[in-house]
């Protein structure tokens, strides 16, 4: 596969790219592949062993086994089970280790030696940015898995990038509206940030659309990636006279700030005559679990969230459930539905040439993947969608039954202009075929 | 040749065989067989092989020559790309400028910081270093963004002015080049059923490194290496004699760091991107692994363990359930998931694990590292009168 630049030509019919069908990594024989880039080591690694389940679920649909998941609620109909365009899926994957760099060598080699026509895959924004930023120049598709910063589709952007997950402008858009019902105008606010990148524009978007209700942020206070402690940062909150604590954090930083938080007993605190709240503007399901009963009450925002009523959330949800023996996370749901929107555009396109799936992903509107009617915008490469605003439950059942929908953020509440200042810098470029 | 005697001079032309031809001997296994999974002949994993050899031969001359274990090594390598990112974003694509930007900015830095460490030997000075490290990587985290780019990395755009190139006007990213040459250029030849990839970059990586590993050789064999025997053996001796050590051990650490900061460069031409998580300790701690596995103190040990890790990185990690499944296919249903169950735990996401017996396997086993190994076998089948195989005992020598 390696050797498609030799190949024969094959002479596709329709849509207009199909007539120049050179380019990187044609697939020759009866098999498309795909590359699934996920972290299986490193502290997302619950995270990406969840994406490649996804992934595994998704091939399956795609070629014909199974109960067909999301492809019988998906808008778009090309997808029967087929494979793609006449060709089964097959699929490579590696470790990306949840690092930048360990995850551009598995991404090359998944081009360079097993031929994979797209790349898909990652649970951190660093990962994403920088394995984007390859597949732009080997002209390779990348639909990106769990990236949350806004550079992904702002400063960073690239033309053969697409992301399917939110942001952290979306989630401050979606949470203010809401924290300003539940908790009151004229709030003071403490943050505690992770010290990177996406910590400070999480950061950021949290202050600005606060603003609006009222809000001020009294302290911003940077915290250490590697932090495991954080009693130390908690104790002057006390002090600082906030009211409200946002926490900046993911992953492992969460499931520690926010456990100390909550045993420091800032939540039965009463300041400024109000009751002290905290927050946590990203929420996973497995971060969740992490923190047990630490996140009862609290608030945050999901892109998606398994017991959603819409018949694609419950179809997924059911040949993830059946398969697996639990419910997916929403890493496995952006994951499961970028695979699919890759297929589909590469069936409406006629060819895998990635100029083509360029073309027929921008400007894309679909419904019946779990999140409502969707828009791949063309400007940035980003999806828009409603938001969930999520509540840690008071009386969880289980173990995965631990978040509560407050509300479903409309889309048109978290739209924001290409131009938007903490998304511009980058330009997209033009999209490169790789030949 | 080359002023080396007949033995070294075998050694040099042995590699640079082995690396002309290593697209055509990486590639064994023909496409589309089951075995093909295990080629390792693609430019990517190529390029790292030799670019790691430089990183674990600059090693050798500090850890296998002075005996000071440096925990620190990843921040020169990560100097060396940071630096060599920022050429190809003002100056110039060209990979000369950069990487020779990489290798004088990584000297300084190795300077100040061995400077300061080498006032400390042994578990101390590993210490300083993998503190010096962390420091490092810490700043080019979060505090030094602007320079480094934080968690993301930094990144060619657009926009970059690059004085001597010009603007692009494509709105493609330009590649990195050799006067004109890109490194990702390829030939691919189909023969034999098997893809051979000719990659320009692997050939300019493989260049340097035959000189790095030449230039380790002339200063094996220098009286300023027996020198930094010298200090691994017994520095205190050779201070009571009225000799001061500390410029020797400083000028070992200094070519060391100048060597990770070549090997830091020569990744970011290959791929222009430069991330701190290069810089962790972690890396540094591979690069020990590195010449531990491959056998410290030897000249060829660090070429090998470095091939060894970075094989089982790329090659290993790859494998997962499903062509595990496919392995097995002819075996029954319940074996095959029998079979299945008790390899995969060791492949894939367990590739680590496997790495680590290995290791330890080696240590207990082979002292002197894969190159022990080696020798063992050589001596085995050749039936040599004892003596000959070890008549440069110095360099087998296990390193403690």
């Amino acid at each position: 596969m390696a050797g498609a630049g030799l190949a024969m030509p094959t002479i596709f019919t329709g849509a207009s790219w199909a007539q120049t069908d050179n380019y990187r990594n044609k697939p020759t024989g009866d098999t498309v592949t795909f590359g699934f880039n996920v972290p299986l080591s490193g502290p997302y690694a619950d995270e990406g062993a969840d994406e490649l389940r996804a992934y595994e679920l998704a091939v399956e649909h795609l070629n014909g086994q199974g109960d067909g998941g999301m492809l019988n609620t998906f808008s778009s109909k090309t997808l029967d089970g087929t494979g793609i365009l006449g060709k089964k899926v097959a699929f490579v994957s590696g470790d990306t280790q949840t690092k930048a760099d360990a995850a551009r060598a598995t991404a090359k080699s998944m081009i360079e030696k097993d031929g994979a026509v797209v790349i898909t895959g990652g649970s951190s924004s660093a990962e994403a940015v920088a394995v984007q930023a390859l597949c732009q120049e080997a002209g390779i598709i990348f639909m990106a898995g769990l990236t949350h910063a806004n550079d992904t589709t702002g400063k960073d952007k690239k033309a053969n990038g697409f992301r399917h997950f939110f942001n952290c402008y979306m989630s401050g858009a979606a949470l203010a509206p809401v924290l300003a019902k539940l908790y009151g105008n004229d709030r003071r606010v403490y943050h505690l940030t992770a010290d990177y990148n996406w910590g400070w524009s999480m950061q950021s978007s949290i202050e600005n659309a606060t603003k609006a209700y009222g809000w001020e942020s009294v302290q911003n206070v940077l915290t250490p990636l590697a932090s495991t402690d954080f009693s130390s940062y908690i104790a002057p909150v006390l002090n600082s006279g906030a009211d409200v604590l946002v926490l900046n954090h993911y992953g492992g930083n969460m499931v520690n700030s926010l456990t100390n938080a909550v045993q420091f007993g800032l939540r039965d605190k009463q300041v400024n005559g109000k009751n002290f709240e905290i927050v946590v503007p990203l929420y996973s399901e497995l971060m969740a679990q992490g923190a047990g009963e630490n996140v009862r009450g609290i608030v945050g925002s999901s892109n998606w969230f398994w017991q959603l009523q819409d018949p694609g959330t419950a179809a997924f949800t059911k040949s993830f459930g059946t398969k697996y023996g639990f419910p997916p996370s929403q890493a496995a749901h952006t994951c499961y539905v970028q695979a699919l929107l890759y297929a589909d555009a590469a069936n409406r396109a006629g060819t895998f040439n990635p100029c083509a799936i360029v073309e027929a992903l921008e400007g894309f509107e679909f419904d019946g993947m779990g999140n409502g009617p969707t828009l791949y915008r063309a400007a940035d490469h980003q999806c828009f969608k409603d938001v969930l605003v999520m509540k840690g439950k008071e009386n969880p059942a289980n173990k995965y039954d631990l978040l509560e929908l407050v509300e479903v953020t409309p889309v048109a509440q978290v739209m924001y202009e290409p131009d938007n200042p903490a998304f511009a810098g980058g330009e997209l470029g033009t999209c490169n075929p790789g030949a | 040749m080359f002023r080396l005697d007949r033995q070294d001079a075998g050694l040099l032309v042995f590699v640079a065989v082995i690396t002309l031809f290593a697209p055509i001997l990486l590639n064994p296994f023909a496409e589309g067989s089951a075995m093909a999974q295990f080629n390792a002949g693609y430019p990517d994993l190529m390029q790292r092989f030799v670019i790691f050899a430089i990183f674990a031969i600059g090693f050798n001359i500090l850890f296998g020559l002075t005996g000071y274990l440096s925990f620190g090594h990843a921040a020169f390598l990560g100097i060396g790309s940071y630096s060599a990112v920022w050429m190809f974003k003002l100056l110039s694509m060209n990979v000369i400028p950069a990487v020779l930007f990489s290798v004088i900015v990584a000297g300084v830095f190795s300077l100040v910081i061995g400077y300061v460490c080498l006032r400390r030997s042994g578990i101390y000075f590993s210490i300083l270093t993998l503190a010096f490290a962390q420091m490092s990587f810490s700043l080019a985290y979060s505090v030094l963004t602007p320079i480094t780019n934080g968690e993301t990395g930094l990144q060619l755009s657009l926009s970059d002015p690059r004085v001597l190139d010009g603007k692009t006007t494509t709105g493609a990213l330009p590649e990195t080049n050799l006067f004109g040459v890109a490194m990702n250029d390829t030939l691919s030849v189909e023969a034999l059923g098997r893809v051979w990839q000719f990659s320009a970059g692997y050939y300019f990586c493989a260049v340097l490194m035959l000189i790095a590993f030449y230039i380790s050789i002339r200063i094996f064999r220098s009286p300023f290496g027996m020198m930094l025997r010298a200090v691994k053996s017994n520095q205190q001796r050779m201070r009571f004699t009225g000799l001061n050590t500390r410029p020797y051990a400083l000028a070992a650490f200094v070519i060391s760091g100048m060597y990770a900061g070549l090997a830091g460069g020569l990744m970011a031409a290959m791929d222009p991107l430069a991330g701190a998580d290069r810089m962790q300790w972690t890396a540094s701690g591979e690069v020990v692994l590195m010449t531990i596995l491959g056998g410290a103190g030897t000249l060829l040990g660090p070429i090998l363990g470095s091939g060894f890790i970075k094989y089982f990185e790329n090659i290993f990690s790859k494998i997962n359930d499903t062509i595990l499944h496919q392995w097995f296919a002819f075996l029954p249903d319940g074996l095959e998931n029998f079979v299945v169950a008790v390899i995969y735990p060791f492949v894939g996401k367990g590739w680590l694990l496997t790495l680590g017996m290995l290791f330890m396997l080696v240590v207990i086993f082979l002292p002197g590292g894969l190159i022990e190994g080696a020798q063992r076998l050589r001596k085995l089948f050749a039936r040599t009168p004892t003596g000959a195989a070890d008549r440069r005992a110095p360099a087998s020598k296990p390193a403690e």
